[in-house]
């Protein structure tokens, strides 16, 4: 029996319809995870065609394959390690020149390549002429023009698929680089050759030439063989640098020389695209533009999502309630009913909102927008240690820090990315409001709402604060360069935002969700014994855990009831109003635990400004970790974002109520 | 003809890159992005707050800051 199954790579830089054309070929039938060891998102999906079982593997989009990101690295190593069949390049084109670059590269790793020639129409409509068979002949791989916005030419590359894997025949060109460069690929080809293993396993013209660009990655994979001297020695004789521009220089010679072969065109007028920019970066329109349709987007993702937050909320209220009331012993009603019903509704809370927010993003990024958003608030940004990129996450965080980190995962140097997740806590979310509400109205009168607005203010300057702080500290470094491309304007595929969407959602609903539902139940068993006390008591562990770190809490001026709310504020920030009407036995009844607070001597106007400061910093909620975690893929990094909240929130507590104290207040 | 670099340029300028003095990682992304020696830049626009800049090269937009800008130098075009 032959063979039936074939392994295909999609390569391609972004902004090409990669992810579109991955949807057209496999339908719903894909898998989404991360590669591993990197937090890089990897994509599978299977396609059955004319009896064969197609795999298709869709890799990160890229300019090159120089090693300058994770991106870049995932995929040449998925390329030279995993030796896929076939490797489809999706080529943008109405953008051929840039496009070449990476056939170049993908040319050297010596692979079966296909060309899928992408949005031929857009190419055509702006009265390009586009030589197929030239680009055939010339780049010694098969052409298959598709529009996979419109499922135009799909079967025909499936087809070229199946006919590229049972024909046995490689055929490849590559470009060369001048005698000079030649006759130094030569001399360290021949050193590689000296170790069989690595010659077996690696192309050695793609891994001589990657050598002489000074590729760090490479070099790593030469370094334990036993010839690593020898190449050492060869390298340190050059200047490398010239030698990285040399090359880089000769690929665009050789792309130049070619390119017009396949294709001519009418001079580039002032496309759409520019005419559209020329409102939405606009000098003066520019930054209201972004904030208004920012605010349009928080809108839809906040308030939109608030309905059906509250029905899940309500649906898990009532089967909590419902089941506690049926079932025996009680014990065990209130492990399910308050720990693992209330736990599952605290993972599915947010799901409307990160729905939502992925459907929005994808609707930005399939549209060109997001680009341009990076591009107009990059200069703010970058005064404070961070990347353009950035904005749009932190902003989210004023909504709910949850889909807020996961929205970082557009930003693709890791170092940015990081800050921006660490940051992001610190951004006043809407579950904080009513902790503010209750106690800046209790306790400050008329001044409540400047007190509130302060409370934002100082979430915005602690996270520009740490921004810095992280940058000269645990994660050095500038912000990455700010080096991006511009793409066309284009209208979004709904199938691809509404993929986008399902994807991300059930990401955090598995991945997430399980840390969460753990933590819910731990807080649940703190909150629920030694044996037959009652639920969050003083006498429960939760109560002893208060009373034990009252002495470190009381300079901020919490005694012990209000650091046991603030453990249960872990769970959801809001939750910190809940248990003090519970510890002050009023229940939900807000006027009675006005009074309360207020009769109260251990609370003043002062502590309670201590305890709003307090709750806005000291740590990420439960759902925050979950995907702190998740996004960072790194339990130091999440113990990290837990820890420092809790340090920089008692030292900013404890000044502002020692500082009170000092002041007379 | 003089060396200027490319964080002069005013909207609508073309010019030619004769060096990229950029170092670090950045150097091997200009280069992948076709910032090479020889190619033809226009300067399309500034971001409102003045940094980045947009250009346009190879027939496609570009943006970078102008700290990378100012390290690379080009010949204007009439």
């Amino acid at each position: 029996m032959e063979n039936k199954k074939i392994r295909v790579a999609l390569a391609g830089n972004p902004n090409v319809g990669k992810t579109t054309l991955f949807n057209a070929i496999t339908g719903s039938r894909q898998h989404v995870g991360n590669w591993p060891g990197v937090t890089v998102e990897k994509k599978s999906g299977m396609r059955i065609y004319k009896g064969y079982e197609i795999e298709i593997i869709d890799l990160p989009g890229t300019y090159s394959l120089t090693a300058y990101s994770m991106d870049e690295i995932v995929a040449r190593d998925f390329i030279i390690e995993e030796k896929p069949d076939i490797v489809i390049q999706i080529v943008d084109a109405s953008n051929l020149e840039r496009n070449l670059y990476l056939t170049t590269q993908l040319m050297e790793l010596e692979t079966e390549m296909i060309i899928a020639l992408n949005m031929c129409d857009l190419a055509l409509e702006r009265g390009d002429k586009l030589y197929l068979d030239k680009m055939e002949e010339i780049l010694a791989a098969p052409v298959v023009r598709t529009v996979a916005s419109k499922d135009i030419g799909i079967n025909e590359l499936l087809d070229k698929v199946i006919e590229e894997k049972n024909n046995e025949q490689y055929h490849g060109h590559e470009i060369g680089y001048g005698d000079e460069i030649e006759a130094m690929i030569l001399e360290i080809e021949k050193i590689l050759t000296e170790d069989p293993e690595l010659a077996d396993r690696y192309p050695l013209r793609w891994m001589s030439i990657r050598l002489l660009e000074g590729d760090a990655n490479v070099h790593d994979k030469v370094s334990r063989s036993l010839i690593s001297k020898e190449i050492d020695n060869l390298l340190d004789s050059i200047d490398q640098e010239e030698y990285e521009a040399d090359i880089a220089d000769k690929r665009y010679v050789a792309i130049n020389a070619i390119f017009p072969q396949l294709c001519t065109r009418c001079d580039v007028k002032l496309s759409k695209s520019d005419m559209i920019d020329r409102v939405l970066t606009n000098k003066y329109l520019g930054i209201p533009i972004f904030l208004a349709l920012m605010w349009g987007a928080f809108e839809l993702t906040f308030a939109f999502a608030t309905p059906f937050m509250d029905m899940i909320e309500m649906a898990f209220t009532w089967l909590a309630s419902n089941v506690a009331g049926s079932l025996q012993p009680e014990w065990l009603a209130s492990l399910i009913g308050d720990g693992i019903i209330g736990g599952v509704g605290a993972v599915l809370t947010f799901v409307p909102n990160i729905f939502i927010l992925f459907f929005l993003l994808s609707l930005l990024e399939g549209s060109g927008y997001l680009s341009r958003a990076a591009f107009i608030m990059d200069r703010l940004m970058y005064k404070i240690g961070m990347h353009g990129k950035s904005f749009i996450p932190m902003l989210m965080g004023f909504g709910c820090n949850v889909p807020a980190i996961m929205a970082t995962r557009s930003i693709e140097d890791e170092k940015d990315r990081l800050i921006t997740i660490l940051v992001v806590p610190f951004v006043s979310c809407g579950a904080r409001l009513p902790i503010y509400v209750l106690f800046a109205g209790t306790f400050f009168g008329r001044q409540a709402g400047t007190v509130v607005f302060m409370m934002y203010v100082l979430g915005i300057a602690v996270a520009v604060i740490s921004a810095k702080f992280l940058r000269s500290t645990v994660v050095r470094g500038r912000p990455s360069p700010f080096i991006m491309e511009m793409p066309p304007y284009r209208v979004p595929t709904l199938k691809t935002s509404l993929v986008h969407m399902w994807d991300n959602g059930a990401m955090y609903i598995r991945k997430a969700g399980t840390i969460i539902l753990f933590g819910v139940v731990v807080i649940w068993l703190l909150a629920s014994f030694p044996w037959g006390i009652e639920y969050g008591s003083e006498g429960s562990y939760v109560g002893m855990i208060g009373h034990f770190f009252e002495p470190v809490m009381e300079p901020l001026g919490f005694d012990w009831k209000v650091t046991v709310s603030l453990i249960f504020g872990f769970v959801a920030k809001e939750i910190v109003v809940a248990s003090m009407g519970v510890l002050y036995g009023v229940g939900d009844n807000q006027e009675a635990l006005t009074q309360n607070l207020i009769a109260d001597p251990a609370i003043t106007a002062l502590s309670s400004l201590s305890l709003m400061v307090f709750s806005l910093l000291y740590m990420p909620c439960i759902a925050t970790l979950g995907v702190i975690k998740k996004e960072t893929g790194s339990w130091k990094w999440t113990l990290f974002a837990l820890m420092y909240g809790i340090i920089v929130a008692w030292i900013i507590a404890f000044i502002v109520y020692q500082g009170g104290k000092l002041l007379g207040y | 003809m003089s060396e200027i670099t490319l964080d002069t340029l005013m909207p609508g300028d073309l010019a030619r890159i004769t060096k990229v003095r950029v170092k670090g990682p950045a150097r091997r992304k200009l280069f992948d992005m076709g910032m090479v020696a020889g190619s033809e830049v226009e300067l399309i626009r500034k971001a409102p707050l003045g940094d980045p800049l947009e250009f346009r090269i190879k027939g496609y937009n570009l943006s970078i800051r102008k700290d990378e800008a100012k390290q690379i130098f080009v010949h204007l075009i009439e």
